[in-house]
């Protein structure tokens, strides 16, 4: 039988959004608010089943009577508030903050990246040739999964997936300080010396491509990596009872990526190590 | 939580100075040796992670006995804790005061920052590492807190105990023998030395720095100590919150957001406890009041404290001091121990059944702690990231619970008001920044030091007072995050409207002068350097915006006009997105001075 959580019934909250009147349930973010309204609020460090942190500040949006912007992603909608989306206050801080982000990170494999950065008119070479860079390379140091920092933006959301909010394992932190802050592992040592179990439910919520499944990693570096050519297919994880739902990438008859839909009600999207990477008994064709 | 440590465990000396802190482990699970009972029992859950707290304090003490801090002892440490290796990882990383890498067991971080920059420190700086050798790290360090004495230095040599040696103002000679023999070092002169005021009649708030004895209670008392709290008692919770305020004060830190609105919000809180910080993390380049109150009238603040807490309902109060301030936290650790000796503090202060206690915790080298959130979080043993508000403090503070977090100034300001009722209290300084005010000036002054000023004295007025030099250039206020104002500018009225009104800001009341021998290019990259250290890297707009700031600032180096230019207006959109879109304080007044530089000064015109 499916049930469908109907919820504490919530009071609904009046407030306008670019000079629209609109109603959500008590409890809603800016975000949720805006996007119900059909406003297209860029975001980065927002994930669907994570509780933001808002860092990357890109969802920034005006509110009438507050000193500076506020994140969409994390403010939460109170009745009477006066929310703009769209002033040139706005524009202005998202277009440094992809400047900033593109001068500093590899944003190729970010969905969207590019289109934003073009929306806002954003030019992230104007800081010179000699723009501080973190300058990491791939740590290929496991046959599952590769860590590309270079294409990191501190989002945390995959420390509070390996973490409280999930997994709870803690195998990941950040360390160090402002610009040289960095995601790492105790001792910044090699994830086999950590407390990794290799679920991979940091690759399902990094929104940069900065943690990505070794397959892909290796086929992008080979050029054969297409999205454009690959189907996704839901099945059922078959490695144990619970059941959990999975999402399996394939190109050219071969399981490139798995995921989990993140709106099952039971699993968010996370996976264990065998649902994750246990894939390749299937593709045992002798 | 199943956590995992890896191999290696700590040296003996490691091993002692956690098991100091935190007494020898009960099990094996936090370390002991096993033995067949902790096989049948596990002992974690909440009341193991519940003392995730004390990591802050272990890495202290680690770092304190031995001088960094190793990965066996991290492991040890998070075991004892039940902390995960690598969240203890990011925490020591994330403070200027430990290593994770070996160092010397002696570290002599010199004071690069603006007062000591203008005192000669680059030179200071190359004279000692030419003398010094491999067995001493020298480390070019932001503000000490010491700039009524620039150019200042401070060794630690770790051991047990942990020695610390001030020398300031340092010549090459005083600095080296301060690393090489901190015992032996000549001790720092007494705070009154920072206050040029002081037997003055007329002061309230620094009366009895340089008057009383700062480690006697007695004295203390016979200078009129402990008249507010029984005051206080007399009028109830309620009754002080009232007087707070009706006396219009408001925080001394930088916010100036109104006291008694603040604690009445905890007050009336139906969740409990009701937690009392103390923000005693006074990093801001040009700031040291704080330190100057807690060393020469430690007991003022363990009063004022106490007030408050009894004025919130609450019975935990949290100082959270500077890591660079040593002989403070000696002080206020001394004033603790004799308060609580004395019923003071305790189950039953002064026998009226109210409980509260309070303890002192380290910071360990982050400006950014100074934001009350990212100090909350610091406090509970996490790295000192700002969180969004709201949920407000007042809310949602420490450990989740109601908080009242002020500034030691603005403590200290609940005691007058108590002592002479708030009308007589909202009579002095004007009609919307009532009350006397600390100023920190030095620079370009004959008598740098801590002044104590009604609100509404001008700018020329205090630094007439502190004797400025011939040849004014620019003065800073309000310290790093503050503005520079010009020399024709000296009558802007040091209140918080006025300094509003002329574009500028109070900020905790930093007063730096710096005539027209300092190059102003230099001044500002420093600035720049500041905020690039000490951002978190917590938001965007701050963690890169002030890595680019400081480039640009680079780049313009001593060019003017046309060609610089197109850096300037660079700067200014990036600074425009550092104050609109940064998560706290810190990235959101990174680029004030700057601009103020540029659109007060003229500079690069």
């Amino acid at each position: 039988m499916t049930v469908t959580p109907l919820g504490i019934p919530r009071r609904l909250l009046e407030f306008t959004i670019d000079d629209e009147k609109t109603r959500v349930p008590e409890g809603s973010t800016l975000l949720d608010a805006c996007r119900a309204a059909g406003k297209d609020i860029p975001t980065l460090c927002h994930g669907d089943t994570l509780t933001p942190k808002s860092t990357c500040r890109i969802c920034v949006v005006e509110v009438e009577g507050s000193r500076t912007l506020v994140p969409a992603c994390s403010r939460k909608a109170e009745p009477g508030m006066a929310v703009r989306t769209d002033t040139a206050r706005v524009r202005h801080s998202r277009r440094i903050v992809l400047e900033l982000l593109a001068s500093s990170t590899d944003l190729s494999t970010t969905p969207k990246a590019a289109e934003w950065i073009k929306k806002y008119e954003a030019k992230p070479d104007r800081f010179g040739p000699d723009a501080a860079r973190p300058g990491e390379g791939p740590r290929v140091d496991n046959d599952l999964y590769v860590r590309d920092y270079g294409k990191c933006v501190l989002c945390y959301k995959c420390v509070d997936a390996c973490g409280e909010q999930w997994q709870n394992s803690f195998a990941i932190s950040v360390c160090g300080r402002g610009f040289d802050a960095r995601i790492a592992v105790e001792h910044d040592g090699p994830l086999a010396e950590s407390a990794c179990v290799y679920c991979g439910n940091c690759i399902e919520v990094c929104p940069t491509g900065a943690l990505s499944f070794r397959s892909e990693f290796d086929m992008r570096a080979a050029g054969t990596w297409d999205e454009s050519a690959q189907t996704a297919t839901a099945t059922v994880c078959a490695h144990c009872e619970v059941g959990c739902t999975l999402t399996l990438h394939v190109q050219d008859n071969e399981i490139v990526k798995v995921t989990s839909p993140h709106d099952n009600p039971v699993t968010h999207g996370n996976l264990c190590n065998k649902g994750r990477f246990g894939h390749q008994h299937v593709q045992n064709r002798d | 939580m199943d956590l995992h440590f890896g191999a290696g465990g700590p040296t003996d000396d490691e091993r002692a100075a956690v098991d100091e802190l935190l007494g020898p482990p009960t099990s094996s699970w936090e370390g002991a040796d096993r033995r067949d009972a902790d096989l049948r029992w596990a002992r974690g859950g909440r009341a193991a992670r519940g003392r995730r707290h004390l990591l802050l304090p272990g890495l202290h003490a680690i770092n304190d006995r031995v001088g960094w801090i190793s990965a066996g002892a991290l492991t040890y440490l998070c075991r004892r804790l039940t902390v995960p290796p690598a969240e203890a990882y990011g925490v020591a990383t994330f403070y200027a005061m430990f290593s994770v890498e070996p160092r010397p067991a002696t570290v002599l971080r010199v004071c690069t920052d603006l007062a000591c920059a203008a005192a000669g420190a680059s030179d200071l700086c190359a004279g000692i590492e030419s003398r010094l050798g491999r067995g001493v790290q020298v480390e070019r360090s932001a503000c000490l807190g010491l700039c009524e004495r620039a150019p200042a230095a401070l060794a630690i040599k770790a051991g047990d105990p942990v020695r610390t040696a001030v020398s300031a103002p340092a010549t090459v000679q005083e600095a080296v023998l301060a690393a090489s023999s901190p015992d032996s070092a000549p001790e720092e002169p007494s705070p009154t030395t920072a206050v040029p005021q002081a037997g003055d009649p007329s002061l309230t708030l620094l009366r009895r720095v340089g008057v009383v004895d700062p480690s006697s209670l007695d004295d203390y008392r016979a200078h009129g100590g402990y008249a507010a709290l029984r005051r206080a008692f007399e009028l109830g919770p309620a009754g002080v919150i009232r007087e707070v305020t009706d006396s219009g004060l408001v925080g001394r830190g930088g916010a100036a957001f109104p006291t008694g609105r603040t604690w009445q919000a905890v007050a009336s809180q139906p969740d409990h406890p009701h937690h009392l910080v103390c923000n005693a993390n006074e990093s801001e380049p040009g700031a040291f009041k704080d330190r100057v109150i807690m060393e020469g009238d430690p007991y003022a603040l363990v009063e004022a404290m106490t007030v408050a807490a009894y004025a919130i309902g609450a019975h935990r109060g949290h100082l959270y001091l500077r890591g660079e301030y040593s002989r403070a936290a000696h002080r206020m650790q001394h004033a603790v121990d004799q308060a609580r000796a004395r019923g003071l503090l305790g189950d039953d202060i002064l026998g009226r059944g109210h409980a509260f206690d309070i303890e002192i915790r380290r910071g360990a080298g982050a400006y950014v702690c100074g934001e009350e959130t990212a100090l909350f979080r610091s406090l509970e043993g996490h790295r000192g990231e700002p969180r969004e508000k709201p949920p407000f403090p007042g809310e949602t503070g420490l450990f989740g619970r109601p908080t009242v977090a002020n500034n030691v100034e603005t403590l200290v300001n609940v005691l007058p008001i108590l002592a002479m009722g708030a009308p007589a209290y909202a009579m002095i300084g004007t009609e919307r920044s009532t009350g006397p005010k600390l100023f920190c000036v030095s620079g370009s002054v004959d008598r740098p030091g801590v002044y104590e000023l009604p609100f509404g004295a001008t700018l020329g007025e205090v630094l007439r007072l502190a004797g400025v030099r011939d040849g004014l250039r620019a003065v800073l206020l309000g310290g790093a995050a503050g503005s520079f104002v010009g020399p024709d500018e000296l009558d802007i009225p040091l209140t918080f409207e006025g300094t509003r009104e002329a574009g500028a800001t109070l900020g905790s009341g930093v007063v730096m002068a710096f005539d027209d021998t300092v190059p102003l290019p230099r001044l500002l990259l420093r600035i720049a350097e500041f905020f690039r250290a000490e951002s978190c890297g917590l938001c965007v707009p701050c963690r890169v915006g002030t890595v680019r700031q400081e480039e640009a600032l680079h780049r313009i180096g001593e060019r003017t006009g046309a060609a610089a230019a197109d850096d300037i207006a660079l700067l200014r959109e990036v600074g425009r997105a550092m104050r609109d879109a940064s998560a706290c304080g810190l990235g959101q007044n990174a680029w004030n001075a700057v601009e103020s530089a540029v659109d007060r000064l003229g500079m690069y015109g």
